[in-house]
C-alpha cells in the first residue's frame, strides 16, 4: 500500500515525513521538495511521474541516501537513513539500495560478469560464492551466456540488463531506477519493463521508478505524480488496477 | 586480491596513454640509473677507502713527488705499522682513448697495504722475479683480452720512451666496488729507467695500528716533514678519495640538479594525465560510491593505478639502466667502476613510488571528494 497523506501508521517499508529539499542558487532559495510525506510497502511497484524540474530524481536521491533533506525524515526498515554519518550512509546503500540508471552507468572495461560482481566486492563473500550470485543474476536477466562480453559488444537492451543484474545481485531492500527505458526503443524498453514487472511479481521486490513515459508508468501499480516538490495524488495503475 | 581487475583494467582503457605514462616512468629512471651509476662510479674510490690507511702528498700538489728517504722515518713513527708508495706512471697503450691507471709499486709491502686486491701467490711470485713484470686487474685484463704470459708495450708520457711490461699476474677484488682496471709494475724498475727524479716517489701510504688515532697521526706525520723541502700532506684514504673527486667539480651537486628537474617534470606530467584519467571517468567513479564504495576505497584505487603506473615503469627504466651498465664502461676507464648497486636500484624504485604517490594524490582527492549527486546529475 502506498500512501502519500502522511498517515500511515503500518510497518512501512519506506517511511518519509515533511520531507524537504532546498537548494540556494545566487541569493535565491529553491525549494525542490516541499513537505513531502510518502509511505511505501515491501513488494510494491511505484511509479514517479511528473514534469521536468518537478523533483522526482532529487526524491529519488534522497530516497537511496545518495543526498540529504533539509527537511524531514526517510525511515527504511526501521533506520532512520536522515541521521545517518555519510560513512554509513555508504555502507547502507550498498546493503540496501539497488540502482538502475538511465544510460546503464556499466564500466566499459569490464566484463559483464565484472560488471555485476562490483557490489559484491563489498561483502564477504568468497570468489566461489560471489561467482554464484552473479551466475544466478545475469541468468535472472536472461544474459547468462553474455556473461564474459564487455558493454561495447552488447546491445542497449542487454546492458540495461546488466544495470538490472548489478542492482538485483547483492539482494538490496529495494530498487531505485531512473528512467530505466529512457535511452531504449520500444521493443527493449518493453522487455525491461517486463524484467522490472518479473522482479516484482516473482521475487517480491520493491522497486521506485521514475519515468516519462507512460507505458513504462503504466506497469507500475501505483503512479505517483510530482508537480513542483509536492505529491499531488495516487494512481492505481496498469496491471495492478 | 579482489580488487585488482579494478585496478589492471582501468589502465588498459587508453593503452596508448598508458603506455606514455609508464615510458615517461622508464625514460626518468634509465636516466637516474645511469645518473647513479656515474655518481657511484666516481664516489667508489670514497666508499671502499681503508678506514686504517692514511695518504702522504707532497704538500705542495699531487704531483710533486716525496723522497724515498721519507719510508724509514714514517715507519719509525708510533702507531705507524706499514709503509708502501707509489707513483702515477700515466703510459699509453696502443691508442690515447685506451686509458687506464698505470702505477709503479713498490712490490715488497704493496700487496700487504692492499688486502682487497687479491692475486694468487705464484702469479705474484713470478710477478715479483721479473724486473718487467705486471700485475692488472681482470676488469683490464678483459677489456684488452691480455693473459698471463703476454707482453704489453706502454708508451711513457711523463717518462718517456718505450716501456714493455710482462702480465704476470691478474688480480682481482675481494668486492664487486673494487677497482679492477689497475696495471701495476715495480717501482724499482721505473726508477732505474727515468732519466730523472731518481729516488723519488709518487705518495705513500701509511697503515695505523688504530684508526681512532687518524687525527693524530696526520698531525704528527706533517709535524714530522714541516720545514723541509718537501713538506707533506696527510688524510685518511677515504679524505684523499673524496678531494680527488671534487677536483672534478661537484658531481654530486650537478646529478642531483638534473635528477630533480626530471622527477618534477615527471610530477608534473604524471598528475596530469591522472588528473585527466579520473575526471574521464568522473561518472564510473560516481556510480562506484552510489552502489557503496566509500570516498576512501576511491582515493586509494586511483592512487594504486598511479603507482602500478610507476612501479612498471621504474622497474623498467632501471631494468634497462642495469642492462647498460652489464656492457661494462663505456668511457673507455675513466669510470671504472660502473655498476647499478641495489641501494641505488632500491632508492630508484622508492622515488618512482613516491612521484606516482604525488602525483595521484591530488585527483585521488578530487575523485572521494566527487559528490555523486553532482557527477550522475541524476541517478
Amino acid at each position: 500500500m502506498v500512501r502519500i497523506d502522511g498517515r500511515g501508521e503500518g510497518p512501512s517499508l519506506i517511511r518519509a515525513r515533511g520531507l524537504g529539499k532546498a537548494y540556494r542558487r545566487g541569493g535565491e532559495e529553491i525549494h525542490v521538495l516541499q513537505g513531502l510525506n510518502l509511505d511505501v510497502d515491501a513488494g510494491d511497484f511505484v511509479a514517479f511521474m511528473g514534469p521536468s524540474g518537478s523533483g522526482k530524481t532529487t526524491l529519488l536521491n534522497l530516497l537511496g541516501g545518495l543526498d540529504l533533506p533539509s527537511a524531514g525524515s526517510i525511515t527504511v526498515a526501521g533506520d532512520e537513513i536522515t541521521r545517518m554519518s555519510a560513512r554509513k550512509l555508504t555502507a547502507w546503500r550498498a546493503r540496501h539500495v539497488g540502482f538502475v540508471f538511465q544510460m546503464y552507468n556499466l564500466i566499459p572495461v569490464l566484463t559483464a560478469f565484472q560488471n555485476v560482481e562490483l557490489p559484491l566486492l563489498l561483502t564477504r563473500l568468497s570468489g566461489a560464492e560471489r561467482r554464484r550470485h552473479v551466475e544466478t543474476a545475469l541468468g535472472v536477466v536472461g544474459l547468462g551466456d553474455r556473461m564474459h562480453h564487455y558493454p561495447r559488444q552488447l546491445s542497449g537492451g542487454q546492458e540495461q540488463r546488466v544495470g538490472i543484474a548489478r542492482a538485483i545481485v547483492a539482494d538490496p531492500t529495494f530498487l531505485l531506477c531512473d528512467e530505466p527505458t529512457g535511452d531504449l526503443d520500444r521493443k527493449s524498453a518493453d522487455e525491461i519493463l517486463d524484467l522490472i514487472d518479473r522482479l516484482v511479481r516473482e521475487y517480491g521486490k520493491t522497486v521506485l521508478m521514475v519515468t516519462h513515459d507512460p507505458l513504462a508508468a503504466e506497469r507500475a501499480r501505483v503512479v505517483l505524480h510530482l508537480e513542483k516538490g509536492v505529491l499531488v495524488d495516487t494512481v492505481t495503475a496498469g496491471r495492478a488496477r | 586480491m579482489k580488487y585488482r581487475h579494478l585496478i589492471l583494467t582501468n589502465l588498459t582503457r587508453k593503452k596508448t596513454r598508458t603506455a606514455l605514462t609508464v615510458g615517461s616512468f622508464a625514460v626518468a629512471l634509465f636516466l637516474f640509473g645511469i645518473l647513479a651509476v656515474v655518481d657511484g662510479a666516481f664516489q667508489q674510490g670514497v666508499d671502499v677507502a681503508g678506514v686504517d690507511r692514511l695518504v702522504v702528498l707532497n704538500r705542495v700538489s699531487i704531483i710533486q713527488p716525496l723522497p724515498l728517504a721519507y719510508r724509514d722515518r714514517l715507519a719509525r713513527i708510533p702507531g705507524v705499522t706499514q709503509v708502501t708508495f707509489a707513483n702515477w706512471f700515466g703510459g699509453v697503450y696502443q691508442d690515447e682513448r685506451n686509458f687506464f691507471p698505470q702505477f709503479a709499486i713498490d712490490h715488497p709491502t704493496y700487496r700487504q697495504m692492499f688486502p682487497e686486491f687479491v692475486v694468487p701467490d705464484a702469479q705474484w711470485q713470478a710477478f715479483v722475479a721479473d724486473r718487467e713484470g705486471a700485475v692488472v686487474g681482470e676488469a683490464l685484463a678483459e677489456r684488452f683480452k691480455w693473459k698471463i704470459g703476454d707482453r704489453v708495450p706502454i708508451r711513457g708520457t711523463i717518462f718517456p720512451g718505450a716501456w714493455e711490461f710482462n702480465i704476470r699476474g691478474i688480480y682481482r677484488g675481494r668486492r664487486v666496488q673494487d677497482d679492477t682496471t689497475q696495471f701495476w709494475f715495480r717501482w724499482d724498475y721505473l726508477d732505474e729507467r727515468k732519466t730523472f727524479g731518481k729516488g723519488w716517489v709518487g705518495w705513500y701510504t701509511v697503515r695505523i695500528a688504530n684508526p681512532d688515532e687518524a687525527v693524530r697521526l696526520v698531525k704528527v706525520i706533517d709535524e714530522q716533514f714541516a720545514n723541509s723541502p718537501a713538506e707533506t700532506k696527510t688524510d685518511t684514504e677515504k679524505a684523499f678519495a673524496a678531494s680527488f673527486v671534487k677536483q672534478m667539480g661537484n658531481i654530486q651537486l650537478l646529478i642531483m640538479s638534473v635528477g630533480s628537474v626530471v622527477f618534477f617534470t615527471l610530477l608534473l606530467v604524471t598528475g596530469n594525465t591522472m588528473a585527466i584519467a579520473v575526471r574521464e571517468r568522473t561518472r564510473e567513479l560516481a556510480v562506484l560510491k552510489a552502489v557503496g564504495f566509500s570516498d576512501g576505497f576511491v582515493l586509494t584505487l586511483v592512487i594504486a593505478e598511479t603507482l602500478v603506473v610507476a612501479a612498471v615503469g621504474g622497474a623498467l627504466g632501471l631494468g634497462l639502466a642495469k642492462l647498460f651498465t652489464l656492457r661494462g664502461d663505456p668511457t673507455g676507464g675513466l669510470l671504472p667502476f660502473f655498476y647499478l648497486s641495489a641501494e641505488a636500484t632500491g632508492l630508484g624504485l622508492g622515488l618512482a613510488l613516491a612521484v606516482g604517490l604525488l602525483a595521484g594524490i591530488l585527483p585521488a582527492l578530487s575523485a572521494s571528494r566527487l559528490r555523486v549527486v553532482n557527477a550522475l546529475r541524476r541517478i
